[in-house]
């Protein structure tokens, strides 16, 4: 016996156009009723990736298959996925019932058929009696909602969704994020989520594939790619770090002691493999790692402890951080714990800050 | 500042006389101008009496109203004509063709109107006539035995037409089909449509406000046209503007042409009227 | 349509209104080869007056003058016929002061007769300038047995006949169907009566027409090219075309040909009398007209002219017109102002059957 297909699959897929190749060889499957999430820069590949799933454009080598069926020659309007565009691409000239039947029309459903249905999904995205609105009478996030349900109402195998919220303004963002990610799991439907917004694609999703020129840097949970990043890349991409470059001076197994291109020494992990003495290493230290304290005994325990200057102060409320400088040396970021003790921190303040080991990953420089 | 609203009054008056001028000197003066002469009748030498005759003879002579009715017609089937070919070639240049490609083919519709109205339809009778390429090329197939004469026909007015007037169909149809974002269209055939139904609910309800402005046009274009008809057309080039030409120059019967320019005014702008009730279109909808 | 006729009008207008600061532009309202630039040169060089041309038919003439009431030209060319109604109607010309016109230099009988025919309360408006004819110009290879209109009629030549959807069609059809509408120019009830006759022959006819023509070069087309075998036609037209092939030959009809005369009249808003008098004894010299005759292909009403005239052009015309064709020619009388708007009717109807 065999477990069942995942649901999306892809297998060494290309896509190489004739000047540069936008997809290499990405391999991945999402099993069924998951929320993937491609998280890239744009010009990564991952709006290719997305319509060659969708039909819209053809590998030129590997293989995609959908519940295990190769979608070779299947043109886009005969898959069984469905995909929500980035502008939404609701059809100004129908109705909101109109726009959500018009699938259900393309496959001879009967009209009464239809119409239950249209009211149907209507009703589970909250948008319940408004099928005779017109599309411009809608808000940004009741927009959204119809351009699910026009999906959704054709069940499709797996939903594909382009950047959908780009267009938001920041508050309905974040709602529809959450609105998203329970939509998600009231349909039990497979999502594949593209977006360049890291807190989109962390939030919402099961997994997340991290993608850059082409080729997947990592796939994992939210969870892993912060507190695991596999590469510089998506150390340097998921999350805000502080960067330094630097050579190994020492190591014991994983446990490496780095000196700064400007002199700082500090311990790190080394999190890609094996590094050498006097390798060129990229250090990632997250602000909301660091312990910041205005007593140097705070530090005790901690394997990097150093003594720095604020520079600045950049209030933000929960997000606030300080600019700190160690003479010398370059500015770097420190989160501001907003528990009220540090409520008057000022520029000029001296302050002791400290981290563990693995809060530091040390990943070896990219040649030149 | 007083002097201010005065001044701006006196700017726009300055901006809006060149227009003004325009319409009322060549628009407006002498359509009140027809409009009083077609309401003249003639009773004898230098004799003239306001009536209603001009239009009597309208109505009641079948000659005029047939040529009406054929003119409307004829033009009706030309705009539809115009459409079905126009429609492809516009969506060709607006959504297929790229860059370059896509300059030079709307370049190429441009290319006929580079030489007068005149020198195209000449361009047609050497086309068309007996002894003209269409008809050579046809004997040096085989396909016919002998001369065929593919001019002096409704047929002929037909392309004759069609051709003068693809340009004013191609260009809003551009223009509409321009603004329709792909994603429209992807979205259809992601939905499950086929190419037709994508054509029919989406790209050409888009299309519409282009569809109705070109059809207008080119409407308008061929009941007014008089070349066209009277070249093409030999002895059954019947066209209403010809019958206008024939009250006003030949027959010095000014009264009667004048009515006759009423009434194609009035007739078209109700055929137009029509034609957007039954399309359902406005026309702000469709200038704006 | 309506409303460029209008513009035409009302450009036309204003430009009246601008004074005419050179008088000795002549604005010449004529026909195609009437005044040919060698002439108008020779002209400039003896008495300093520029000329400008427009050209123009019957109709358009009337009507350019009638829609600017007489002005915007100083010196027109239309048919004697159509003098007497437009002006009877429209007022649109000048009476002719004769003792500025050189009357030795004309024919004296097609002077006379002119006169006759231009004459309205007493006044005299047109001078004879260049005559010609209808007829028929026919492929003698092709169309063996054409010598007549009504032969045009001849299902044997279906396809391959034309002819002008014009007045002198109805009264070229008229005569040679054994009517004579010239004599009841007078009485409207005749006149119809013979119209009807003809509208209906012209009705039966139509099947027979290639296309009605419009104008000459169309014509000569249509001949050249052998499309067309047979056609009532103006001489000149046939007469170039039997230059090129035998052939093709212009015939005096046995109904006898129409017979025109193209005249000058002055527009009653004309600014320039000196120079149009001078015009007129100008190109009347015999020297002169045999210049316009080789340009226009009609022969002239100059006195002596004929003489000087090209030997072959001559010949073709002996050949078409034998003594007792002459003779024959139906020259047209003045046409009565209203009876165009009859014929209008019929023209209309012929054309729509």
């Amino acid at each position: 016996m065999t477990a069942a297909p995942p649901d999306l699959e892809c297998r060494a897929v290309t896509k190489a156009f004739a000047d540069f190749v936008a997809v290499r060889g990405v391999d991945f499957s999402v099993p069924a009723g998951s929320f993937f999430s491609i998280l890239g820069p744009s010009g990564c590949g991952k709006t290719t990736l997305l319509r060659m799933i969708a039909g819209f454009a053809d590998p030129s080598s590997g293989e995609i298959l959908i519940k295990g069926r190769s979608m070779r020659e299947v043109p886009p309007n005969r898959r069984p996925v469905n995909m929500v565009f980035q502008h939404l691409a609701l059809f100004p000239m129908m109705s909101v019932g109109e726009n959500v039947a018009f699938g259900l029309r393309r496959r001879k459903v009967m009209p009464a058929e239809i119409t239950r249905r249209v009211e149907d999904v209507l009703a589970r995205v909250g948008l319940a009696g408004m099928s005779g609105r017109r599309i411009e009478q809608l808000s940004g996030g009741q927009k959204q909602r119809v351009a699910i349900a026009r999906c959704m109402v054709l069940e499709p195998d797996v939903l594909l969704l382009d950047e959908p919220l780009g267009a938001l303004d920041l508050k309905l963002r974040e709602h529809m994020k959450v609105e998203l990610k329970k939509l998600q799991s009231e349909f039990r439907t497979t999502f594949v989520y593209i977006t360049h917004d890291q807190s989109e694609a962390l939030v919402m999703s099961d997994t997340v594939a991290v993608m850059n020129h082409g080729v997947f840097e990592q796939v994992g949970s939210p969870r892993d790619l912060y507190f695991q990043p596999a590469t510089a890349f998506v150390a340097g991409f998921v999350g805000d770090a502080n960067r330094w470059q630097g050579r190994v001076e020492a190591l014991s197994g994983n446990a490496v002691s780095i000196r700064t291109e400007d002199g700082l020494v500090l311990r790190a992990h080394a999190a890609d493999g094996a590094l050498a003495a006097s390798d060129a290493v990229a250090v990632f230290v997250r602000p909301e790692a660091i312990t910041l304290s205005r007593e140097p005994a705070a530090m005790l325990g901690l394997d990097t402890g150093i003594a720095a200057t604020i520079t600045g102060i950049l209030f933000n409320g929960a997000n606030s951080r300080a600019l700190v400088k160690v003479a010398g040396q370059r500015e770097f970021e420190v989160a501001i714990p907003q528990t009220g003790a540090f409520a008057g921190l000022s520029v000029g303040d001296v302050v002791h800050l400290g981290w563990r080991a693995d809060q530091a990953r040390a990943y070896r420089a990219p040649r030149p | 500042m007083t002097a201010s609203p005065a001044i701006r009054r006196i700017t726009l008056a300055l901006l809006l006389a060149p227009l003004m001028l325009w319409l009322g000197l060549l628009v407006v003066i002498p359509h009140i101008d027809m409009l009083l002469l077609s309401f003249t009748e003639k009773t004898g030498v230098r004799q003239y009496q306001p009536g209603l005759a001009n239009y009597r003879t309208f109505f009641v002579e079948p000659v005029y109203w047939t040529i009406f009715l054929r003119t409307a017609l004829m033009s009706i089937l030309a705009t539809l004509l115009t459409l079905v070919i126009g429609f492809p070639v516009a969506y060709f240049i607006a959504k297929l063709a790229r860059g370059r490609s896509k300059a030079f083919l709307f370049l190429l519709c441009l290319v006929p109107f580079w030489v007068s109205e005149l020198v195209r339809t000449f361009g047609w009778m050497i086309l068309l006539r007996e002894t003209g390429l269409v008809s050579g090329a046809l004997q040096a197939l085989g396909l016919v035995s002998g001369p065929v004469e593919l001019l002096y026909n409704d047929a002929a007015i037909m392309v004759g037409l069609v051709y003068t007037s693809m340009l004013f169909m191609v260009v809003p149809l551009i223009t509409a089909l321009d603004s329709l974002d792909d994603s429209f269209i992807e979205a259809g055939y992601d939905l499950g449509g086929s190419g037709w139904s994508i054509l029919r609910e989406i790209v050409i309800p888009h299309a519409m406000p282009g569809i109705v402005s070109g059809s207008i046009v080119v409407f308008m274009l061929s009941l007014g046209n008089y070349l066209t008809p009277v070249l093409l057309g030999g002895k059954d080039s019947l066209w209403f503007t010809g019958a206008i030409y024939t009250q006003f120059i030949t027959r010095f019967n000014w009264e009667q042409g004048a009515a006759f320019g009423m009434l194609l005014l009035v007739l078209s702008s109700l055929i137009v009227w029509l034609g957007l009730k039954l399309s359902g279109q406005t026309l702000s909808r469709t200038v704006g | 349509m309506k409303s460029r006729t209008f513009a035409l009008a009302l450009a036309t207008a204003l430009v009246a209104l601008v004074p005419q600061a050179q008088a000795d532009t002549l604005r010449l309202l004529t026909w195609g080869g009437y005044a040919p630039q060698n002439v108008i040169d020779l002209f400039k060089a003896e008495t300093g007056h520029d000329v400008e041309v427009t050209l123009s038919n019957n109709e358009e003439m009337i009507s350019k003058l009638r829609a600017t009431g007489g002005s915007g030209f100083d010196l027109a060319q239309p048919s004697q016929d159509r003098i007497l109604g437009p002006q009877l109607e429209f007022g649109i010309y000048k009476p002719l002061d004769l003792e500025k016109i050189d009357a030795s230099l004309f024919i004296p009988s097609m002077l006379e007769a002119t006169k006759v025919n231009t004459t309205v309360d007493g006044q005299i408006y047109g001078i004879p300038h260049i005559w010609g004819t209808d007829g028929l110009v026919v492929n003698t290879a092709a169309a063996p047995d054409v010598d007549d209109y009504i032969d045009l009629c001849d299902p044997a030549y279906a396809g391959k006949v034309s002819y002008r959807l014009r007045r002198p069609t109805l009264i070229a059809f008229a005569f040679s169907m054994g009517l004579d509408p010239f004599a009841a120019y007078g009485d409207t009830a005749a006149y119809e009566g013979i119209l009807s006759q003809v509208e209906a022959k012209l009705r039966e006819c139509k099947a027979n027409v290639k296309t009605y023509w419009g104008g000459g070069d169309e014509i000569t087309g249509l001949i050249r090219s052998g499309e067309v075998v047979a056609a009532m036609a103006w001489d000149t037209g046939g007469w170039a075309l039997n230059a090129e092939n035998p052939d093709i030959r212009f015939i005096a009809p046995a109904s006898g040909a129409m017979g025109w005369i193209d005249t000058f009249v002055i527009p009653s808003g004309g600014e320039a009398d000196e120079a149009a008098y001078a015009w007129i004894n100008f190109v009347m010299r015999p020297e002169i007209a045999a210049m316009i005759t080789a340009s226009a292909g009609n022969f002239t009403a100059s006195q002596g002219a004929d003489e000087l005239v090209d030997e072959a052009l001559k010949a073709r015309y002996q050949a078409s017109f034998p003594a007792e064709a002459v003779d024959n020619i139906n020259w047209y009388p003045p046409v009565p102002a209203g009876l165009e708007s009859l014929e209008g009717a019929v023209l209309d109807r012929v054309n729509a059957s």
